[in-house]
């Protein structure tokens, strides 16, 4: 993803950049295009900072300039924590995601096994029926998927404010099932013999060949769970009834309800720093996935 | 298959030759098949397939169904469901707000292609080009796309304030230009719900973009220059036919995302003012979960479902003389 300095040609060439008639209005454009992803992607979070630790009526008067009465007031954050439960809520939103990752990825691997590898005889067909779903709008199945959390088929259990509800139906992904499955197409056949040779069963080449060797894709598709969960509203809102359950994306719009102006920015802060502060550690596995999955609807 | 050949499956020969011959009793056969299937792992398979096929039949497959079998009935979890045929579409298609709605819906879409379409895929030729620091351009372009969307709604309706004191209208102040209302006006919410959809969806599209141009043969440039060639015309000659797939199917994906808005408009405006922000999806919300008539939400979702598909389906015939090559 990242170019070198080195890099080989691409659309302008290098005898292009020395011509100033290309030169300067390129370095222009690219100029123009920082300035307004700086405004567009850092502007929102550094007001929000900003708003975060000011007062209300700074925020309400005059919300473009820097600190007009003087006040800084860091109790906000601490406030927006105590009374607005951020950090209980973040907690549920963890165990969401943390859940959600895990089904995925056990589901997900243990499926993608079993149709590039395994290959039973009806392998075709449960392929199919998977890659099936990806063409059907996921709208037709919000209703149903609901009242199948209600009364679960054949168990009859009610699914609902508990976290499995959130948990299993994300694990339903074609498209992980797919990208993963894709991922161990791509491994070498010899590998499993060799380890067939020396006597491991499916379970062995499972965890000691094809896990392993998969980590780049399994890190993604983990990577991907956790954002889809984290960023999920409609689908709790809807199975976490209990408020002690919900987690952070559901309880906000009530705090926001609720609460002052700067108590509430507050808390949009808190809620935002963790995805930022993931994001720029794991950037490069992010913006990877991202164009792999890219690559994989095209 | 190579693998089950290598396993050690001895037994296998033996008992193609008693089937061949014919001397083993049916039941016998089918036992000593059952007990190769078994000696080859054949449970162990089953084990491996049963959380994909047990999850994908509870929440996927049987809910599709289920939201077909559904639409045909009329069920509010108290009662019995009881078969109405189509009378939950005609229901459906008779409400007043629906004609609306898909007009607001439709709106969208136009709305957010018109402004978020062109925009991703012009970032990410001029960022392909760039040398270096090119990483602090795709950093900024996915940051918006990190913040979990409620934040962001959150924080855009303080953006929205109407007042003359609200942060987009102290922009538009500077620049002269009379405060806007906003979300609270039928004639801008729309725009203004597309203006953030645009902003939290296009760093997604941006980083696709540049993974495929990655794929760009570059001596097509090379032989393009040659030829006199300037650098538009290698973009609308090369760059953009070299990436067209993955322009249509990002196009389609846009469309029959936006059909299915829902978060922005609910948090937004919960469909107001005036009805003006209404989208399908709020409209199947509040057959479902505000009027409890889940038959009606499920034929609406299933007449939303088929136009996408429809849609897709007309949309890949079309391009596809496009995007083969």
């Amino acid at each position: 993803m990242s170019r070198t300095r080195t890099a080989e040609r691409s659309l302008i060439s290098d005898s292009d950049r020395k011509r100033r008639g290309v030169r300067i209005p390129l370095t222009i454009v690219q100029l123009l295009i920082l300035i307004g992803l700086l405004i567009a992607g850092l502007g929102p979070l550094l007001w929000l900072l900003k708003a975060a630790i000011s007062p209300t009526q700074d925020t309400l008067r005059d919300p473009l300039a820097f600190f007009p009465s003087g006040v800084v007031q860091w109790q906000n954050l601490a406030t927006a924590w105590t009374q607005g439960h951020i950090g209980y809520y973040l907690g549920n939103t963890a165990i969401l995601a943390l859940g959600a990752m895990i089904a995925n990825l056990f589901v997900c691997t243990t499926g993608a096994y079993v149709l590039s590898v395994l290959r039973p005889k009806c392998g075709r067909i449960l392929s199919g029926a998977i890659l099936a779903t990806l063409f059907i709008p996921s709208i037709v199945s919000l209703v149903p998927l609901y009242l199948t959390i209600l009364k679960m088929p054949l168990i009859g259990a009610n699914l609902s404010n508990s976290y499995w509800a959130v948990w299993l139906p994300a694990a339903a992904s074609a498209f992980n099932v797919i990208v993963i499955k894709r991922f161990f197409d791509a491994i070498p056949r010899e590998y499993f013999e060799a380890a067939r040779i020396d006597g491991a069963g499916h379970l062995r080449v499972f965890t000691t060949v094809v896990l392993p060797l998969s980590r780049p894709i399994l890190g993604v598709v983990a990577l991907l769970a956790v954002i889809a969960s984290w960023k999920d509203y409609l689908w709790p809102l809807l199975v976490l009834p209990n408020p002690d359950l919900q987690p952070i994306s559901v309880a906000l719009p009530k705090l926001a309800q609720h609460s002052e102006l700067n108590i509430q920015l507050a808390g949009l802060f808190l809620a935002l720093l963790i995805p930022v502060v993931l994001f720029i550690v794991f950037q490069r596995s992010f913006l990877r996935g991202v164009g792999m999955s890219g690559g994989v609807k095209g | 298959m190579v693998i089950r050949e290598q396993a050690p499956t001895v037994p296998e020969p033996v008992e193609h030759r008693a089937t061949t011959r014919g001397t083993a009793r049916p039941q016998a056969r089918r036992r000593s098949r059952f007990a190769a299937w078994y000696r080859q792992g054949g449970p162990t398979v089953v084990l491996f397939a049963l959380p994909v096929v047990l999850i994908f039949l509870y929440f996927s497959w049987g809910p599709i169904v289920n939201g077909l079998v559904m639409s045909l009935q009329r069920t509010n979890l108290v009662a019995p469901a009881q078969w109405v045929g189509l009378g939950n579409f005609q229901y459906v298609l008779a409400d007043p707000a629906l004609g609306q709605a898909t007009i607001n819906t439709l709106y969208f879409t136009v709305l957010a292609i018109v402004f978020g379409f062109p925009l991703p895929i012009f970032l990410a030729v001029s960022m392909a080009e760039l040398r270096g620091r090119s990483w602090i351009y795709t950093t900024l372009a996915y940051l918006p796309v990190i913040v979990p969307p409620v934040v962001s709604i959150l924080l855009w309706k303080v953006f929205y304030d109407s007042s003359a004191d609200g942060l987009f209208n102290s922009i538009l102040g500077l620049a002269g230009i009379p405060p806007q209302p906003w979300l609270d006006s039928p004639a801008t919410a729309m725009p203004s719900i597309v203006l953030e959809a645009t902003w939290a969806a296009s760093g997604t599209a941006v980083i696709i973009y540049l993974a495929a141009l990655t794929s760009v043969r570059t001596e097509l440039y090379e032989a393009a220059e040659l030829d006199g060639a300037g650098i538009w015309s290698r973009v609308w000659h090369i760059t953009l036919p070299q990436i067209r797939g993955v322009i249509l199917v990002m196009l389609l994906l846009q469309i029959i995302g936006t059909m299915q808005l829902f978060t922005e408009p609910y948090l937004f405006t919960g469909g107001g003012p005036q009805g003006a922000t209404t989208t399908i999806l709020l409209l199947i919300y509040n057959y479902a979960f505000v009027n409890g008539d889940y038959g009606a939400a499920t034929a609406l979702s299933v007449l939303l479902a088929a136009g996408l598909c429809v849609l897709s389906a007309v949309y890949q015939f079309t391009t596809r003389k496009w995007s083969t090559d």
